[in-house]
C-alpha cells in the first residue's frame, strides 16, 4: 500500500510524474451530458444575419428591395412595349397617343378596341413622344439601381485595393498615398464631377465609338470614371484605418509568432475583422451614387437620351409640370422608395454587423 | 497646435491648386477651341483673339498666364456673351450667399432643436415621429422636393406668387435647401447628444444637483455640438451645389443657376470660372471648420 496524496501522486516519490489512474473515477453519464454544446456554433455571418432579421425595418425593406428587383426584371417583359419604342397603331404614328394619363386610351386606339383588337393598357400613361411610361418608369429604375451598384463596386475595388497596400506598406509609402488622398479628399466632388462629366462627354464621345462601350453611352461611362477617379478615397481611408488597428492586435502576433505566413494572417484574421465595416459603407454608397445620377441627370449630364433613368425621367417631367404632375410624380416616388429602402438597410447591416458603429 | 494649423492651411493651398490645375487642363482637353463657333470668324480676327487671350502660347505657359490672372481676380470672360466672368460671379453670388446664409441658419438651428428632442424623448413618440420624417427627407432629391414645394404651394394652392420681379421670395427654396442638413444634423444631434449624457460627468454633475435642464443645455449640448461642427464645411458645400438645383427650379437667377446656364451651354470659361470660385469658398469653409473644431475641442491632440 502506498499512501497517496489528493492528486493520485505516490507518497514515497513526492516529486515522480507518474500517476495513479486507480484514484480517478470514470464520469458519469450526467457528468459527460453537461460537456455537450447546446447549441450549434454560430458563425459570424449567421449571428449577423440573424440580429439584422430582427430588424423588422430593415428586414421588411430586404424584402421591399427584392421585390422592386423583381418587378424591374420581369415585368417589362409581360408588357409589350419597349422602352424606347413610339407606339404606333397598325403602323401608324398616332398624335393622341402622346402624354396620355394613367389607364387612359388614344382615339386611335379606341377605334381599333372597337373593331375587336386587343390593345395592352398604358398603365401609368405615356410621354410627350408616345411612349409607355410605366416601361420607361421600370426601365429607368434599372438604369439607377445598375449605376448605383456598379459605382459602388468600382468604388470598393480601387478604394480596398489602395487603402490595403497602404495600410499594410506602412511607414514612408503609407505617409506618401495617404497624402493624396488627402488632396483627393478636400477636392469639392461635386463641382469635379460636373466638370469632369462636362470635359469626359465631349471628350471620349468619338473615341469609344463601335466599341461595346458605345452601348453604356458617355453619359454613364464618364460617371463610372468619375466615381473611380474621385469616390474611392473615403474607402480608401476606412480600409486603411481598419487595417492599421487590425495588425496591431495580438492575435495577429500570436498566429504571426506561431508562423502563419502574411497571406494567411490577411485571409484569416484581418480581412473577416474589416469586412463587415467595409460592405455597410459599400452598401451605403449605392443610395448615394443614385442621388449623384438624378443630380447630373438634372443638370443634363445623366444617361444618353433615348435611354432612361429616374433622375433623367423625372427631370424630364419638370418641363411640363404644370400639366402632367403624374410623370414626376412615379420616378420621384421610385427614387424615394429605392433610397429609402438602400439607407435601412445599409443601417441595418451597420446595426446587425457592427454593434461598435451603432449610432 | 501651429504645427497642425500650418499643415492644414497648407493642405487648403495645394487642393485650391490641384482644383484650378483639373479644371484648367481638363478644359484644355475638350476638343476644339473657344473660338471655333459655327459662325466661322475670320482666320485674322481669330488669330487676334487667340493672341488676347494667349491660346496661340503653350498650354503650360497657358496655365502659368491663367493663374497669374487668377491672383489678380480676372476670371476671363464668358464665351457665349462676352460678359466679365468675375463681374457675374460677384453680381449672383449675393443673391446665392443669401440663400445660402438663410439656409445654413435654418439647418443648423432647426437640425439642433429637433436632435435635441429627439435626444431627449428617446424611442417615444416625439423621437420617433422625427426620426421618421428625417429618414424620409434624406431620401429625396432636392430637386424633386423644390419641384413638389413650388407646384404644391403655388400652383395649386396659390399660396405663395411663384415670381415677382422685383422681389425674391426666398421661403420655398430656403425650404427645399435646408432640409437635407437639417435632417442630417437632426440625427447627428440625437446620436452625439445620446453619447454625451451617458458621460460620467454629466451624471457628476446630477449627483451635485445640478437641475436637468442646466445639464442638457450647460454640460450636454456644448459637447454634443462637436460633432456639429465638423458638419458645417461638408453642410455649406451641399449648399452650394444644392442651390444650383433649387436657383434652376425657382428662377432666382444666383450663382447656381449661372452654373447650371453655363454648362448647358457649354460655355467652358464660364464652367472653369465657377468650378474654380466655388471650389475656394468650400475649401475655405472646410478649412474654417476644422480650425474651428480644434480650437473649440481641447481635448483633441494637435500630432
Amino acid at each position: 500500500m502506498s499512501e497517496q496524496d489528493n492528486n493520485g501522486r505516490n507518497g514515497k516519490r513526492p516529486f515522480s510524474f507518474h500517476t495513479d489512474l486507480s484514484v480517478f473515477m470514470p464520469a458519469t453519464e450526467e457528468e459527460k451530458a453537461q460537456q455537450d454544446i447546446m447549441r450549434p456554433s454560430s458563425t459570424f455571418w449567421r449571428d449577423g444575419f440573424r440580429n439584422f432579421r430582427k430588424n423588422k425595418l430593415a428586414f421588411g425593406s430586404l424584402i421591399l428591395l427584392i421585390i422592386i428587383i423583381f418587378t424591374i426584371l420581369i415585368v417589362p417583359m409581360l408588357i409589350p412595349y419597349g422602352y424606347d419604342e413610339i407606339i404606333r397603331i397598325d403602323g401608324k404614328r398616332d398624335k393622341t397617343l402622346s402624354n396620355l394619363k394613367p389607364m387612359q386610351w388614344s382615339e386611335r386606339e379606341l377605334e381599333a378596341k372597337a373593331n375587336g383588337k386587343e390593345i395592352f393598357p398604358h398603365i401609368l400613361g405615356t410621354d410627350s413622344l408616345g411612349r409607355d411610361y410605366l416601361v420607361r418608369t421600370l426601365y429607368g429604375t434599372r438604369i439607377s439601381l445598375f449605376i448605383g451598384f456598379f459605382a459602388s463596386i468600382i468604388v470598393l475595388i480601387i478604394g480596398l485595393l489602395y487603402g490595403s497596400i497602404s495600410g499594410f506598406a506602412g511607414g514612408k509609402i503609407d505617409l506618401l498615398m495617404m497624402r493624396i488622398v488627402d488632396i483627393i479628399y478636400s477636392l469639392p466632388d461635386m463641382l469635379l464631377i460636373i466638370l469632369l462629366s462636362v470635359v469626359l462627354r465631349e471628350a471620349i464621345g468619338d473615341k469609344i465609338q463601335g466599341t461595346f462601350l458605345s452601348k453604356l453611352g458617355t453619359g454613364m461611362l464618364s460617371m463610372f470614371i468619375v466615381f473611380g477617379l474621385l469616390y474611392w478615397v473615403g474607402m480608401a481611408r476606412l480600409v486603411r484605418g481598419q487595417i492599421l488597428a487590425i495588425k496591431e492586435n495580438d492575435y495577429v502576433l500570436a498566429a504571426r509568432s506561431v508562423g502563419a505566413s502574411n497571406a494567411r494572417i490577411i485571409r484569416k484574421h484581418i480581412l473577416p475583422n474589416c469586412i463587415s465595416v467595409i460592405i455597410i459603407s459599400t452598401a451605403l454608397q449605392i443610395p448615394s451614387a443614385i442621388f449623384t445620377e438624378s443630380f447630373l441627370s438634372f443638370l443634363g449630364l445623366g444617361v444618353a437620351m433615348p435611354m432612361p433613368s429616374l433622375g433623367s425621367l423625372a427631370s424630364d417631367a419638370r418641363g411640363a409640370i404644370q400639366s402632367y404632375p403624374h410623370k414626376l410624380l412615379y420616378p420621384a416616388l421610385m427614387i424615394c422608395l429605392l433610397v429609402l429602402t438602400l439607407n435601412i438597410i445599409g443601417d441595418g447591416l451597420r446595426d446587425a454587423f457592427d454593434p461598435k458603429l451603432r449610432k | 497646435m501651429w504645427r497642425y494649423f500650418v499643415k492644414r492651411i497648407a493642405l487648403a493651398i495645394v487642393t485650391v491648386f490641384a482644383v484650378m490645375a483639373i479644371t484648367f487642363f481638363a478644359m484644355n482637353a475638350i476638343p476644339g477651341g473657344p473660338f471655333d463657333t459655327e459662325k466661322a470668324s475670320e482666320p485674322a480676327v481669330k488669330a487676334k483673339l487667340e493672341e488676347r487671350f494667349n491660346l496661340d502660347k503653350p498650354v503650360g505657359e497657358q496655365f502659368v498666364l491663367y493663374i497669374g490672372r487668377l491672383f489678380q481676380g480676372d476670371l476671363g470672360i464668358s464665351m457665349r456673351n462676352g460678359r466679365e466672368i468675375s463681374l457675374i460671379i460677384k453680381q449672383s453670388f449675393a443673391i446665392s450667399a443669401k440663400l445660402g446664409g438663410i439656409s445654413a441658419l435654418v439647418a443648423i438651428s432647426l437640425g439642433l432643436t429637433l436632435g435635441i428632442i429627439a435626444a431627449r424623448y428617446r424611442n417615444k413618440w416625439p423621437d420617433r415621429v422625427i426620426i421618421f420624417f428625417t429618414t424620409l427627407l434624406q431620401s429625396v432629391p432636392s430637386f424633386v422636393l423644390a419641384t413638389l414645394l413650388l407646384l404644391v404651394f403655388t400652383t395649386q394652392l396659390k399660396l405663395i406668387v411663384a415670381w415677382d420681379a422685383n422681389k425674391v421670395n426666398y421661403l420655398l427654396p430656403v425650404i427645399s435647401l435646408a432640409m437635407y442638413p437639417m435632417a442630417y444634423i437632426t440625427r447627428l444631434t440625437k446620436s452625439s447628444m445620446l453619447d454625451v449624457m451617458n458621460e460620467d460627468y454629466i451624471r457628476t454633475a446630477r449627483a451635485k444637483g445640478v437641475p436637468r435642464l442646466s445639464v442638457t443645455y450647460k454640460h450636454g449640448l456644448r459637447n454634443a455640438l462637436l460633432p456639429v461642427i465638423t458638419y458645417i464645411g461638408p453642410m455649406i458645400a451641399y449648399i452650394l451645389v444644392g442651390s444650383m438645383v433649387v436657383e434652376t427650379v425657382f428662377t432666382i437667377g444666383g450663382l447656381g443657376q449661372e452654373f447650371v446656364n453655363s454648362v448647358n451651354n457649354r460655355d467652358y470659361s464660364m464652367i472653369m470660372g465657377t468650378t474654380i470660385f466655388l471650389s475656394i469658398i468650400m475649401v475655405t469653409m472646410n478649412l474654417i471648420s476644422d480650425l474651428v473644431y480644434k480650437v473649440v475641442d481641447p481635448r483633441i491632440d494637435f500630432s
